[in-house]
């Protein structure tokens, strides 16, 4: 008997590699030598905490409640089909998915966008104002508190100020392609890998009213002064989230030209508009230089038109310069 | 201009893929259920029940109430190798187009109320996290991101798995592992199978035989 089941025990051994089960890698990039990593902490480990006083684990939970289903607020907060976690995905933990926990230990600092210092309630005021197309609860708000707790949360023992992180942000692929992207193999690749789920008129999909699958352009996704309308951060997004369940399995080529496909379509009007599209892109040119609003394509000016999508103003009151002075 | 080249590729696609038939008849339906396809085939009642409900111990699918265009495309799968399984290929072998749009209108219009067995609390719990939030740090996104809400479905190609029997789900997953189901659209639901432990299997098959059918639309 023992002689014969070490025959068999060695055959399926060897014979392995052969009938390897099957399986999607999931290829995401490598850290940098030197960079900072940190894995944020679970809803498990939220709720095992035994030192956190059970209020604010309350609040902590209300918050991560409102980034998972911001949905819950569409027509105060939101005025499109977004959910934080739509592109801070995996609970806005996860790395090269735009973790937000950095936005907690780097904050506040000068940000580019906006050319002042930001606070952490401002950035996220900013994706409400662009990513979500609408407009942030007020600074200081239960709900804007319960954000930031959340955010807070997720940086649990990072280090503060510490900014050459691993996995933050999307711009993995850096600001521009090696091979310059192009629309029409980014529309065989949509066809093929994407519409599926975003459907083929990028519209997303809808089970009794609710959002399954989010659109990715028109009145209901990102408008134009998103950050994901920038071609490069899309692209870095496309590559290591998309498609779903696959990070990493399209080629970088794929991932730009699809990016810019996407990128290529009208949505809601970015909240700086000064009622030319051209001149607001001059005017916010450090952004706008990589998306394509403003620019002419296919006969028509991106961008040059009065719609906000579902949401009844241009501008929520929140964005303004600040100056210190 | 994309556009329509797109459409028209569509359209082609819809064409051969037999999606075009004339929309199933679900009376024409209950025949085929109730007496065969008329060449010999067993009725479909004698494995899913005339009411679609399927049964737990034998391994039969629950068919009542899922999306009539995942059900016509899973048979045009058996019927062309896309799919294979002893036991139901068989069955699947001589329908016409036109049989599987009426047999799939037929058990999409029924509505089975669940009666699942008791499961243990700890793998109902285990069951539902995954369902709702994933296991993102081993990359499973959370069952109801694609197949919705409830797990009830979204349209043709994410079918609704509430309610399903729990060893036929078992099944299923353990098919994507093993390499014997191969028929999702771009491997999908390989790249999530793949990556569930058996304790996972079980626990996830648990709790989603508990929840309640979306059941009865056309
Ligand atoms: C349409 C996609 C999208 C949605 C929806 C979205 N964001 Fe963002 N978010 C981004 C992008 C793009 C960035 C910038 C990433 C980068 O720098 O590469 C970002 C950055 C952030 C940051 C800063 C992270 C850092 O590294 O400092 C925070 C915090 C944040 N978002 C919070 C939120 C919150 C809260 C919501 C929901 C109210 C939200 N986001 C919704 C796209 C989105
Ligand atoms: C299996 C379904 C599926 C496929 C296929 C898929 N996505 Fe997504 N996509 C989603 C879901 C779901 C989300 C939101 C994430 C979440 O809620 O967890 C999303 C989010 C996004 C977002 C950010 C949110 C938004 O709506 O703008 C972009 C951009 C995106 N996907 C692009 C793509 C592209 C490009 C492809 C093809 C290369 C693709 N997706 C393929 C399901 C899918
Ligand atoms: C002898 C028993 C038997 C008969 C008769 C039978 N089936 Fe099945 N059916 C099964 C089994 C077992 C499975 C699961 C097979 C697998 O694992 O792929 C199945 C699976 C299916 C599925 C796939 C369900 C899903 O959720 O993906 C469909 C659809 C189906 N059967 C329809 C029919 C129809 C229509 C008939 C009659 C024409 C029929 N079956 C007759 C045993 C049977
Ligand atoms: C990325 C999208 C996606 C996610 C996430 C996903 N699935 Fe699926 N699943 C699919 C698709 C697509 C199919 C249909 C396959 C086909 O057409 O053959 C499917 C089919 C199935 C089936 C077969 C149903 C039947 O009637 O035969 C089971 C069982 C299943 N999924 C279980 C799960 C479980 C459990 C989870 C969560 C752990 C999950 N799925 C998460 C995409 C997904």
């Amino acid at each position: 008997m023992k002689p014969r089941f070490y025959a068999v025990a060695l055959l399926s051994a060897a014979s392995l590699p052969v009938m390897s089960a099957p399986s999607v890698p999931v290829e995401l990039p490598e850290y940098k030598e030197g960079q900072y990593v940190h894995q944020a902490p679970t809803l498990d480990d939220l709720m095992n905490d035994q030192a956190l006083n059970p209020k604010l684990r309350e609040v902590i939970l209300k918050g991560r409640d409102l980034f998972m289903n911001t949905q819950q607020k569409r027509g105060e907060y939101v005025f499109n089909d977004m959910n934080c976690k739509s592109c801070h995905m995996g609970e806005g933990r996860m790395n090269w998915s735009g973790p937000v926990w950095p936005a907690a230990t780097t904050l506040p600092d000068f940000r580019g966008k906006n050319q002042h210092v930001n606070s952490l309630e401002e950035r996220i005021a900013g994706c409400f104002s662009f990513s979500m197309n609408g407009q942030p609860p007020e600074y200081g708000s239960d709900d804007m508190l319960a954000l930031v707790a959340y955010h807070q949360w997720l940086a649990k023992g990072a280090k503060v100020y510490e900014t050459n992180i691993g996995g933050r942000g999307f711009s993995s692929l850096g600001r521009e392609p090696e091979q310059g992207a192009d629309y029409d193999r980014g529309a065989q690749v949509y066809a093929d890998n994407c519409a599926v789920c975003h459907g083929d008129d990028g519209q997303g999909q809808h089970k009794d009213g609710k959002v399954v699958f989010p659109p990715l352009w028109g009145d209901h996704s990102y408008n134009w002064g998103a950050g994901m309308a920038r071609v490069f951060t899309a692209a870095s997004f496309i590559k290591n989230n998309m498609p779903l369940g696959k990070p990493g399995s399209l080629t970088d080529q794929q991932a730009w030209d699809v990016a810019l496909f996407v990128n290529s379509h009208e949505r809601p009007q970015d909240p700086r508009y000064t009622g030319d599209a051209k001149e607001t892109r001059e005017k916010y040119s450090n952004f706008h230089k990589w998306t394509r609003y403003g620019t002419e394509f296919n006969g028509q000016i991106l961008g040059q038109h009065d719609n906000t999508g579902d949401k009844p103003f241009l501008k929520p009151d929140v964005l303004r310069p600040r100056t210190f002075e | 201009m994309i556009i329509t080249r797109r459409g028209g590729a569509f359209a082609v696609l819809l064409l051969a893929s037999g999606l075009l038939q004339a929309a199933g008849n679900a009376d024409r339906g209950a025949t085929i259920v109730m007496q065969g396809e008329g060449q010999g085939g067993a009725p479909c009642l004698a494995c899913h029940g005339n009411d679609g409900a399927g049964n737990d111990g034998a391994g039969f699918p629950r068919l009542a109430g899922l999306n009539a265009g995942y059900l016509a495309a899973q048979l045009r799968d058996y019927r062309e190798g896309r799919r294979t399984n002893v036991i139901m290929a068989p069955n699947a072998a001589h329908l016409s187009d036109q049989q599987i749009e009426d047999v799939a209108a037929y058990y999409a219009m029924q509505n089975v109320v669940a009666k699942p067995a008791e499961q243990p609390a700890d793998l109902l719990a285990q069951g539902e996290k995954l369902v709702k939030q994933g296991d993102w740090d081993n990359y499973i996104v959370p069952c109801e991101t694609c197949h919705g809400p409830g797990a009830q479905g979204v349209g043709a190609t994410f079918p609704g798995l509430s309610g399903q029997h729990p060893s036929y789900l078992r099944q299923q997953l353990e098919a994507w592992k093993n390499g014997t189901r191969t028929n999702d659209p771009n491997q999908l639901m390989l790249a999530i199978a793949a990556r569930l432990s058996d304790e996972q299997i079980q626990a996830v098959s648990a709790y989603l035989s508990q929840l309640p059918t979306s059941g009865g639309k056309p």
